[in-house]
């Protein structure tokens, strides 16, 4: 076996623990294969992104390989009928999670025949690739290393990128599970097709398998596999967590990939030795992923590698590997060293689940209490990571979220070597855990609260922007339908009464209207002020459009009668009314000139509306008309408002 | 002696020259404590504080109007936030303005909706879909929680459901040590 091992070109990376391994139990018998179950219940949650549509419903007769659910959004993954059968319920049912909730799940009662669908193996090799990789969102493959993210995801070309080199993680570094350690020894030629297949897919020119040097029997399988072809394998010493992908990136090519990258941004891309494998299933014999090898190894009679549908309930599993001895407590999903304890039996196996140990106080001792940090920085020597455990576990234990964020929390990959070598047993993952859970759950709030607050502020500004257009409506309404110069003071006040209530408004501006009416008509100045706009008006019929000009009649006449400001300003925002009083301020020092008006006009004084900026405007040239005729009493300026109006009309609009 | 005289204006010159510059260059737009106490504030949106919206509040808190404590959906730790922020001492939620709740957000019956639009024109966030006489629904996500379609809705079919803890909002717990009850020897 020693002539096997060749260390020459190993690069280690920090920390590192040996915990017993505990493979030998699970791998003395072949992969075994299962009897149909009387049900199936199929997660829609397998993988990591988004939740599949379901395509099927209640009552349906599926065959096996059939799409159950599809992929939904760019990362999420299908879910194929492990089996032929029928549909009997899609209902929510306990998942293999650390939570125990229960989650949307496709449940199948097998009918025992196992039909498949047509088989549609793919010519890859003469296939583009854009089309091979496509297809793969039909396949519901994912990494069955355990992190289960979609496939297609990682094969996919973003652009910017080329793969050089492909990593076949083979080295499964956690104790108990042999499920890749079986594969490899068992199905050699077809995982060395599938690496062929992932190969052409990323244009990759180098293949590195890098398998641990506890399983030689794998080792011998694979390399006879790869004689004839460029693929290498690369074994590599046994030390937890070597299975980690960039850690494995580190012990091959001896090359460190920054944190804040993916590890194709520097060529290289990572697949498990199990998805090469589904890939071939996939691509050569159409077959969608509808089974994995677990390990079910513990405290049962017969340890043992299985091939495991989708689906199956737990029980199942354990009743095929002998059942449970005495003392058993708890079954554990995963390796002993980042694994989590199941809520019960009933649980189907699903894409992620590598190894199931039957758990008893003597294979796991409940840990003991947890003692004072006595800052012996043990955790640090053995973070694969390079970071400070006890400075996050410190951050973590006081809710100091911010600084473990800042001590890059998240690059923890929470493979417990830390709470491994912690002599004050310190439950160290589970702070980390903790802390990574409460910085996600907080940065889902501010975005949701920044989501909130900008709909605030687009309802408030929409609300302000109907106000004033209904305004700016009512008045031209009220202003259009004049005739009588003695009826437009009613304009203004109708104006801002429509300002304050829409639905008041129409009865508000008719009830003005009526008073004004007969407040005019005792009125006194009747006469002066037709007498004064007799001239204005003579000179407005030479103007071409006859509203525009009434309209600025209007204003001038209302001016003129009320003596004051326009009482349409009301209904604008206290921005706009500064604005206007600075052009009124400024209007008074320049006198009745011509050019104060133009110099209003051009440039909208209200940047952020456009709207508003318009309404400003108009405000202003009634004014500006009003100073013009109060203080010369010439029809030159006016005549110059006009066609300025005449001009800013679209604006408007 | 009058170089150095000369060289003084001189800086005192070019410096002048650069503040005012930066001074125009990086003029910052409105109040920015107004917009961090803003951030703080949980955007719910639903007036419990005696103000019409978050940004008023927040508003009010700058001018010295408001007390830190009369936002209970931003609860204690808002509380605690905006005292860190404002450099003032510590104070419970204030009760006359509620008491904090588990989140939640509104549902509406849709048997029983009448199409009236009340609930629309109350949701400060436009979280309501539906037109007259057309069944209205709630876009959930964008719910906020405030309460504030309760009470126009003139047949009672809007309810508030807390949110469910789900295998994806579920969080991972505070490590403790279990309390075990173990029967005295007697």
């Amino acid at each position: 076996m020693n002539a096997l091992v060749n260390f020459g070109k190993i690069f280690k990376f920090n920390g590192g623990v040996h915990p017993p391994e505990n493979k030998a139990q699970s791998t003395q018998r072949p992969i075994g294969q299962l009897t149909l179950p009387e049900r199936l219940v199929l997660p829609l949650r397998q993988h990591v992104g988004n939740i599949p549509k379901v395509a099927v419903s209640v009552g349906d007769h599926v065959l096996k390989g059939q799409l159950l659910a599809e992929a939904e959004g760019m990362v999420s993954a299908a879910i194929h009928a492990p089996t032929s059968g029928t549909i009997t319920a899609i209902a929510d049912a306990v998942i293999p999670h650390p939570s125990g909730l229960p989650d949307h799940c496709i449940t199948l009662a097998p009918d025992g025949q196992d039909t498949w669908i047509a088989h549609l193996p793919i010519d890859w090799r003469n296939t583009d690739r854009k089309a091979l990789v496509a297809s793969l969102r039909l396949s519901g493959i994912v990494g069955l290393g355990g992190a289960t993210f979609p496939t297609q995801v990682k094969l996919r070309a973003d652009g910017k990128s080329v793969v050089h080199t492909l990593v076949i993680n083979a080295a499964e570094c956690e104790p108990y599970i042999t499920c890749d350690d079986m594969l490899m020894r068992e199905r050699a030629t077809d995982i060395v097709q599938g690496i062929a297949i992932a190969q052409h897919l990323l244009g990759a020119t180098k293949v590195l398998i890098g398998i641990e040097d506890n399983k030689p029997e794998a080792i011998r399988a694979m390399q006879q596999a790869v004689t004839g072809t460029s693929m290498e394998v690369v074994v590599v010493p046994t030390l937890y967590p070597s299975g980690d992908a960039r850690r494995l990136v580190h012990l091959l090519l001896g090359q460190e990939i920054p944190y804040n990258k993916r590890s194709t941004e520097v060529g290289i891309q990572v697949f498990n030795v199990a998805t090469v494998l589904a890939l071939h299933r996939y691509f050569n014999h159409g077959e969608p992923a509808i089974s994995r090898i677990v390990s079910m190894t513990g405290n049962v009679a017969h340890p043992q590698n299985f091939e495991v549908l989708f689906g199956t309930p737990l029980a199942h599993l354990i009743h095929a590997a002998g059942g449970v001895k005495a003392n058993t407590t708890h079954f554990i999903m995963g390796g002993p060293m980042m694994g989590f304890n199941l809520p019960d039996t009933n649980i189907p196996i699903t894409k992620a689940a590598n190894c199931i140990i039957a758990a008893t106080p003597d294979l796991f001792a409940p840990p003991p209490p947890a003692m004072p940090c006595i800052r012996c920085v043990r955790c640090a020597d053995a973070c694969p990571v390079s970071l400070q455990p006890q400075e996050l576990y410190w951050f973590a234990k006081s809710d100091n979220f911010e600084k473990a964020r800042d001590y890059k929390l998240f690059d923890c990959i929470e493979c417990g070597a830390c709470s491994y070598v912690c002599p004050s047993d310190i439950p160290l993952v589970q702070y980390y855990r903790y802390a990574k859970s409460e910085i996600i759950a907080a940065d889902k709030a501010k975005e949701a609260a920044d989501l909130a607050r900008e709909r605030n502020e687009a309802r408030i500004a929409r609300i302000e922007r109907e106000k004033l257009e209904r305004a700016q409506k009512h008045a031209e309404r009220a202003q259009g339908a004049k005739t009588e110069p003695k009826q437009e003071t009613a304009t203004p006040a109708s104006t801002s009464a429509g300002a304050d209530d829409a639905k008041k408004a129409a009865i508000a501006a008719a009830i003005e209207r009526a008073k004004q009416q007969k407040l005019q008509n005792a009125q006194a100045t009747d006469t002066d002020t037709s007498e004064q706009t007799k001239p204005a008006a003579d000179d407005a019929k030479k103007a071409a459009i006859a509203a525009a000009i009434e309209r600025a009649k209007a204003q001038k006449a209302a001016a003129q009668q009320a003596g004051e400001t326009p009482k349409n300003v009301d209904s604008v925002s206290t921005k706009v009314q500064q604005k206007i009083a600075e052009i009124d301020a400024r209007r008074q020092t320049v006198g009745p000139a011509p050019e104060p008006v133009a110099k209003v006009q051009g440039p909208p004084p209200v940047a952020d509306d456009a709207k508003q900026a318009a309404i400003a405007a108009a405000i202003a040239r009634a004014k500006a008309q009003k100073a013009a005729a109060e203080a010369a009493k010439s029809e030159s300026p006016m005549k110059s408002d006009v066609d300025n109006q005449l001009k800013s009309q679209p604006k408007k609009d | 002696m009058l170089i150095a005289l000369y060289i003084m204006l001189g800086l005192a010159f070019a410096l002048g020259v650069l503040l005012g510059y930066s001074a125009l260059k990086f003029k910052v737009e409105g109040d920015p404590l107004i917009a961090r106490i803003d951030a703080i504030l949980p955007q719910t949106q639903c007036g419990q504080c005696g103000y019409p919206g978050c940004k008023p509040y927040a508003t009010a808190i700058a001018k010295g109007e408001a007390d830190i404590n009369q936002c209970p959906p931003g609860g204690d730790a808002g509380v605690h936030a905006l005292a860190d922020l404002l450099g003032v001492e510590y104070k419970p939620l204030n009760a006359e303005h509620g008491e904090p709740k588990p989140k939640s957000v509104a549902f509406i019956d849709e048997s029983t909706c009448i199409g009236c639009t009340l609930c629309i024109q109350a949701c400060p966030v436009d979280a309501i879909l539906g037109a007259a006489k057309h069944m209205h629904t709630i876009i959930s996500s964008e719910c906020t929680g405030c309460e504030l379609c309760l009470a126009p809705c003139p047949v009672d079919c809007i309810s508030m459901e807390p949110i469910a803890e789900t295998p994806d909002n579920w969080k991972w717990k505070y490590p403790t040590i279990p309390i075990k009850s173990i029967a005295l020897e007697s």
